[in-house]
């Protein structure tokens, strides 16, 4: 066979049927990711056509968009936003255990963001086709999976059949080059890429990170660069798997044991593209010229490095934008006042985006008049944190620790900002109302959130960094 | 799901580039477990004022574009998040149609397969639609053109098997499920067996 794409290769070995002019390919599905808001209706679908799931087995089901991140009063009750949150949750709840499905919830030692527990408890492994009714399965492409989000009539083809209807998409390669400056990071990275090829920049594309400087990043950060292909507007966001992917899920405890282990990992080293393999379009980035980087629109593509300035508005709905944001053109977004900060979200809420922020914050207090939240991504993230005490680096800082769940990325569960406030933000999108109506978020890394709750407004992280890089 | 083989109506823009899915629908109201009666709900935070009225400078609360099943919306419609409420909203407030330059592939083959068609034409076609609101417009499924009023044809082509589907009323559940034996092969072959 001629050289193939990493995509190639995991696109060919999970079609079932091939497609042809007049229809789609129907490709199998190795892990469905299943959550309380995008599950019901699917689960209804079933029920009203006597249909039952085809792999259960294949499932992995959490709650973590409508749940409180307050804990449980005395009483036991958790504080749900309203009625509708907390009866989505129980409807889950029946779900899985009517149909069968390990659901990781309340009484799970797992319980967490989707995206951050699949890797977390090895579910997610190099070669697999992953997805879940949720835009960020992009995430997951990190480990060298084909992982995407569906709809929730799709959510209800994977339950019944195992399998998707697709035509299969267009590959774009990114490379980056170089390697990133001291205090810049993942987040940095996507957000300048988005920056540069635009929100719809990997439309209909299955976007190939490559180069030195992404196969210098940890598997945290190269989870964060994924995570956000979708802002782009590509399916998938794919690395290819190497040492670094294997020691990181090497003894997790859905991992391949022993001989297994042995026989995947022989498997695995197969899959990054040949040498010389084609992609339908390539762009190039260098990671030297990247800064700490933030938006300043209300689309992840409107971002540039915070000490430069915001553009001018090339058409009405930029300028619409700016005066949503309250953004001047011509001023770098450096500087901003800032009321709330989020560090949290499928992004950046892993045990390395938290020990990020931890090191800015120690031994400081966040500034008067700002709130900050802080939102690990599981339960696991959690307990890692607050064996490390970084817990009581947040709180003496002047923070609030919360339970894990998506929290003030999504504004679903009650976290949110006010109208008018400026949420500088670890999360993925800073769409008009996304952290409550009205609100306006800036997406930045964990360290410049932290940075800017101390100064009150947006803030260079490596101000702050020298004690952590000692 | 009904066939869709020819859509009638005026037309109403709304020329904002990247309409996303939050915008479309507010995330708040995704806690329903139901696919029902989210019109209401439709483009919420733009389309009303904080007291709950109307808000007068959202676009298709003007008196000519009410009514109007073919929307004709700025570029990248549909981006962000891929919650199929966002095309069931759409639906149940009374669109039936989108035409846009580039639609957000998740929200394109979610609105298709609720029978929404999202439709892309060409950017020089879709500037002038932008710049013509309230003109009526016939979209013709099976034919793949759109009638302008002076009969002129806008060609446009949706996937091949989306359209059969559209044309025929398929479901695509039941499509799947006619392959459970190449399912069971493919299982068998990979040692994927339950
Ligand atoms: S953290 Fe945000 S982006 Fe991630 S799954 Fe939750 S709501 Fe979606």
């Amino acid at each position: 066979m001629s050289t193939r794409t990493l995509f190639e290769k995991i696109w060919d070995a999970h079609v079932v049927v091939a497609e042809s002019a007049d229809t789609p390919a129907i490709l199998y599905v190795d892990l469905h990711l299943v959550h309380e808001v995008t599950s019901p209706q699917a689960f209804s679908e079933l029920r009203e056509r006597g249909l039952k799931l085809r792999r259960p087995d294949r499932m992995l089901a959490t709650l973590d968009h409508s749940t409180p991140t307050l804990p449980a009063g005395s009483d036991g009750e958790r504080p749900y936003a309203n009625d509708e949150a907390r009866a989505q949750v129980t409807k889950l709840e029946t779900n899985c255990r009517e149909f069968g499905v390990a659901l990781h919830g309340w009484d799970s030692a797992d319980r967490g963001i989707v995206h951050v527990i699949g890797p977390e408890l090895g579910a997610t492994q190099p070669g697999m086709t992953i997805v879940c009714g949720d835009s960020h399965t992009s995430t997951h492409g990190a480990f060298g999976a084909l992982a995407f989000g569906i709809g929730t009539t799709e959510v209800g083809h994977v339950m019944a059949t195992q399998c998707l209807l697709q035509r299969k998409p267009k590959t774009l390669a990114i490379h980056v080059d170089g390697q990133l400056p001291k205090g810049v990071g993942a987040k940095d990275l996507i957000l300048h890429i988005i920056g540069q090829i635009g929100v719809d920049g990997g439309t209909g594309h299955v976007i190939e990170y490559r180069g030195p400087a992404i196969a210098a990043l940890s598997m945290e950060e190269r989870m964060t660069v994924c995570n956000m292909s979708i802002e782009a507007g590509a399916r998938a966001g794919l690395i290819a798997p190497d040492e670094t992917t294997f020691a990181w899920l090497k003894g997790r405890p859905q991992a391949p044991q022993g001989a297994a282990w042995d026989a995947a990992l022989a498997r695995w080293r197969q899959l990054p593209s040949d040498a010389g393999a084609l992609y339908d379009r390539e762009v190039r980035i260098d990671a030297g010229k990247v800064k700490p980087t933030v938006t300043y629109g209300t689309h992840p593509g409107m971002a540039i490095a915070m000490d430069a300035p915001v553009p001018a508005a090339r058409n009405a709905q930029e300028r619409r934008a700016l005066d949503y944001m309250h953004s001047e053109a011509g001023k770098p977004m450096q500087g901003t006042p800032v009321d709330v900060v989020f560090v949290g979200s499928c992004t950046n809420s892993r045990l390395s985006d938290l020990r990020e922020a931890a090191g800015v914050l120690r031994g400081r207090r966040i500034a008067d008049g700002v709130r900050m939240l802080v939102v690990p991504g599981s339960e696991a993230v959690r307990r890692d944190a607050e064996r490390e005490g970084l817990h009581e680096v947040f709180i003496a800082a002047g923070a609030e620790w919360r339970v894990p769940g998506c929290s003030m990325c999504i504004a679903m569960n009650g976290d949110l900002a006010q109208p008018g406030q400026l949420v500088v933000s670890t999360s993925n999108r800073n769409f008009e109302g996304r952290q409550g109506k009205g609100a306006r978020t800036v997406l930045a890394s964990p360290a410049t959130a932290a940075a800017s709750a101390l100064a009150g407004r947006i803030a260079d992280p490596r101000e702050y960094l020298v004690e952590v890089a000692a | 799901m009904q066939p869709v083989t020819r859509i009638h109506s005026r037309t109403a823009v709304l020329a904002d580039e990247n309409i996303d899915t939050d915008r479309i629908i507010p995330a708040r109201f995704l806690t329903t477990t139901t696919r029902e009666g989210l019109g209401r709900l439709c483009f919420h935070d733009w389309r009303y004022q904080a007291d709950g009225s109307d808000n007068p400078a959202f676009p298709l609360n003007q008196p000519q574009a009410r009514g109007c099943a073919i929307l004709v919306a700025g570029r990248n419609f549909g981006c962000g998040s891929s919650r199929e409420h966002a095309p069931w909203a759409l639906l149940d407030y009374g669109i039936q149609a989108v035409l846009c330059s580039e639609i957000a592939d998740i929200f394109r083959n979610n609105a298709l397969k609720n029978g929404l068609l999202a439709i892309m034409v060409s950017e020089a076609e879709h500037r002038w639609l932008l710049e013509h609101p309230g003109i009526e417009l016939s979209i013709d499924v099976r034919g793949e053109f759109i009638e302008l009023p002076d009969g002129g044809h806008v060609a446009f082509q949706l996937e091949p098997f989306a359209r059969h589907c559209l044309l025929n009323g398929v479901d695509q559940l039941g499509y799947l499920l006619q392959h459970a034996d190449a399912i069971r092969v493919f299982e068998a072959r990979t040692g994927e067996t339950a």
